[in-house]
């Protein structure tokens, strides 16, 4: 059975994002604002290299909070990037590819852009206007640009409306948001995005909010309109199942940054990234007598103001080595979860022994805890807190354990903030990928924390 | 359109239905009374005689003068019905200034955001926090020179005590519907900022202005006719004004003469309370978290039970006849 469309004849680059980097400055409090001195960072996306063919379904994959969303909304100058590039190259009858960069566009040009690169959004609900009727809300965008109108308006919406299945559609136009249904509305929402006959649709999560049986036909229409309008499509979301069915390729994000990205058959045929890994063992499985290995990533995606040094993943990978970056903060988790498994009266001596914590929150590669406590006591609570699971990866990347007259210093070792490097067919960005040929200096995780 | 603007009277019901029927009905009865003033009204508001005879001072109600007379010789109903449309006037133009000042800069204000958002919350939090008569009687004197002791300059000084009110109401929708999916989307497929505030914010932020309206109406009736009260207001020799001639009859009424403070007062008393029923009765079709929809019985038509089943068994299917499902009305 043959659900996955012919791949699609991929052609020249269309859209090149080179080192993207969408950071929003977080608002501290009032006094901090006063100051002027910034609450920090958030990375949503963080230096992002990644092409976009002609012809071609990208899927972007990744939890929430990855920064997929914020990718796809870059790539339409919805979110404004802070530096890197992206380079759109319109198509044009005479073979002549004009470059144009997004990300230095004015707001006029910006519009401009916007009858060729389109959007579906992820809720159906909220995207259309309720105090719009459907005929005005699909047709604006022709009104907009001054493409038609009158009596050509209304035919094209027409025409628009019955290509996404809305028909007949003299019976939708008069009708309002409210008047339809979750899939109706989605059809909607395509209908207005493809009347001014985009080159690229960018399709954030078009089906998560959608019921499980309209799902299907919503990617089957949107694949046909690929085959029939020649549209190239950017498919965001969390839900590897459907990427499967509909992506060329996938790419996936992990904080702000792409961790893996190659054709769909090789991902999900060898995934190389533990991240990547992780996600597919999330599939759910609809046999119930199958038992599927469920050892997902622990914890929550981490704080993306202040990500992990080294790579993001490490905290959560289980299979980090030593060179991943392990730092202050890993230690903490460490420590704090001993003792979620330790009597009250344990926790009360050996918490009262390293004191306040809060050393560790600053991301270190060197820190002493225990400062004027009895160091030897320090060392054995640490040496018992390894002893209870000694395959902790965290104890992999911990070079040295030393008593000091201050204390006890811990010392990891140096980490690396992995590249995103080619690795069998695909690329990955992880230090137990490295770069076959020549070794290329890592980013040192300096380069990376600011701080 | 005219069922766009009977559709929410239709789908009011029970208590919210009656405030809103005898509300329109009060209100509607002052309009004809301020439209058609110079028919029904038997004389003019500053008519002092009829074919060459002067009014009785101060006579009381019979059959010429139903409402009686005054001391300036004028008849009360006509002073009364011709209050009416000055009151009417006054208010629908300062309704109107409030809402055409109001609303856009509220929109302006909560979607652009930043220091020009911070600057006019200042404004008009500052003119809000002062007490609404005091400000009107600021306006009124600082209007009366430029613009006269008239209907314009009483307008505009009740104007100035509620674009606060439109101000904020909007504002503050626009601030969390600027955030919707469908500005954004509205900006995806190219829309000027114009544009996204014109045709994709001021729909869904307009909703309770009508009800701040009638509303506002019903409180400007009465700063109105403290102005006049006041001798603020509009001059006498411009036209009839309720709180004018309630200030004028005072001093009498201890002598027993009760006509010229009654009619005067009642007129004010009634048209407040039917602007204020009005509004309320909006409030509660517009607002959802008062709203409750009308339940209208969904007659089934009468169960015929097949020839077979009724040869077999016909009190078993007795109870399906004339069965009534009470259906939510959602349209």
């Amino acid at each position: 059975m043959q659900t996955k469309p012919e791949p699609a004849v991929v052609g020249d680059d269309l859209i090149e994002m080179s080192e993207l980097e969408v950071h929003y400055e977080l608002r501290g409090g009032t006094l901090s604002r006063l100051l002027g001195v910034g609450a920090g960072t958030v990375k949503a996306v963080d230096g992002v290299n990644v092409t976009l063919r002609r012809g071609e379904v990208l899927g972007v994959v990744g939890e929430s909070g990855s920064g997929k969303t914020t990718l796809g909304r870059a790539l339409l100058g919805l979110a404004k990037s802070t530096r890197g590039t992206i380079t759109y190259r319109k198509p044009r009858a005479g073979g002549e590819h004009p470059e144009q960069v997004v990300s230095k566009m004015s707001a006029r040009e910006l519009r401009e852009l916007r009858t060729d690169l389109q959007m579906v959004f992820q809720d159906p609900h909220a995207a259309l206007n309720p105090s719009m009727s459907i005929e005005t809300a699909v047709g604006h965008p022709l009104k907009i640009h001054g493409i038609a109108s009158g009596e050509e308006l209304r035919k094209r919406v027409a025409a628009a409306l019955e290509r996404v299945g809305l028909s007949p559609a003299e019976q939708f136009m008069r009708k309002y948001p409210s008047d339809l249904s979750g899939g109706q509305k989605q059809r909607a929402v395509i209908a207005r995005a493809i009347i001014l006959d985009p080159e690229v649709l960018v399709a954030d999560e078009p089906v998560s909010m959608l019921d499980a049986s309209v799902r299907a036909k919503i990617l089957q229409l949107m694949l046909d309109l690929k085959a029939d309008l020649g549209l190239t499509y950017v498919y965001i979301t969390h839900d590897l199942a459907t990427a499967k069915f509909f992506c060329d390729r996938i790419a996936i994000m992990y904080l702000g940054r792409i961790v893996e990205i190659g054709p769909t058959d090789e991902i999900f045929a060898d995934p190389k990234h533990p991240y990547t890994k992780a996600l597919l063992k999330a599939i759910p499985e609809p046999d119930p007598h199958k038992v599927v290995p469920r050892d997902l990533p622990r914890g929550e995606i981490p704080d993306a103001a202040s990500p992990p040094l080294g790579c993001s993943f490490h905290p959560r990978c289980p299979e980090a080595v030593a060179e991943c970056g392990w730092e202050s903060r890993d230690l903490r988790n460490l420590l704090e979860e001993h003792w979620t498994r330790q009597d009250p009266s344990v926790y009360e001596s050996e918490q009262g022994l390293v004191g306040d914590l809060g050393v560790l929150d600053k991301p270190q590669k060197r820190v002493t805890i225990g400062k004027g406590a009895d160091s030897a006591r320090v060392r054995q609570l640490l040496d018992r807190a390894r002893a209870e699971n000694p395959s902790e990866p965290l104890w992999r990347g911990v070079d040295e354990v030393r008593e000091t007259e201050d204390g006890v210093e811990v010392v990891f070792h140096k980490g690396y903030d992995p590249l995103l490097r080619p690795s069998g067919g695909v690329e990955v960005a992880c230090v137990l990928y490295p770069e076959p040929v020549t070794p290329e200096p890592a980013r040192p995780e300096d380069d990376r924390h600011g701080s | 359109m005219l069922t766009g603007l009977i559709s929410p009277f239709r789908r009011t019901s029970g208590m919210a239905r009656w405030i809103l029927v005898s509300g329109l009905f009060i209100t509607g009865v002052f309009i004809a009374f301020a439209l058609f003033a110079p028919w029904i009204a038997p004389y003019d508001f500053n008519q002092q005689t009829v074919d060459g005879v002067k009014f009785d001072k101060m006579a009381p109600p019979d059959g010429d003068h139903w409402f009686g007379t005054n001391d300036q010789f004028y008849d009360v109903l006509s002073r009364v019905i011709w209050g009416a449309r000055t009151a009417v006037e006054v208010v629908a133009l300062s309704v109107m200034f409030s809402v055409v000042i109001g609303v856009p800069l509220g929109l302006l204000s909560g979607f652009v955001g930043g220091w020009v958002d911070r600057v006019l919350v200042f404004l008009m939090d500052s003119l809000y926090a002062m007490p609404s008569l005091l400000l009107a009687i600021v306006f009124s004197f600082l209007l009366r020179g430029p613009l006269g002791g008239g209907i314009i300059a009483a307008a505009l000084s009740l104007t100035a005590i509620y674009i606060p009110q439109y101000y904020r109401v909007v504002r503050n929708t626009t601030v969390s519907a600027r955030e919707a999916t469908y500005v954004e989307a509205a900006r995806a497929i190219g829309a000027k900022n114009g544009t996204i505030m014109g045709r994709y914010l001021f729909g869904n932020v307009i909703q309770s202005v009508p009800v701040i309206g009638t509303l506002n109406a019903a409180d400007a009736i009465g700063t109105l006719a403290a102005l006049g009260f006041l001798g603020l207001g509009i001059q006498p020799n411009e036209a009839s004004e309720w709180g004018y001639d309630l200030s004028r009859a005072l001093d009498d009424a201890a002598a027993g003469i009760w006509w010229t403070t009654v009619f005067p007062g009642m007129a004010i008393v009634l048209l407040v309370t039917g602007l204020t029923l009005v509004g309320e009765g909006l409030n509660e079709t517009v607002n959802p978290a008062l709203r409750k929809r009308r339940l209208r019985p969904v007659q089934l038509p009468p169960h015929e039970p097949s020839t077979y089943l009724a040869e077999k068994d016909d009190t078993r299917f007795a109870v399906g006849d004339r069965e009534t499902v009470e259906k939510r009305d959602e349209r």
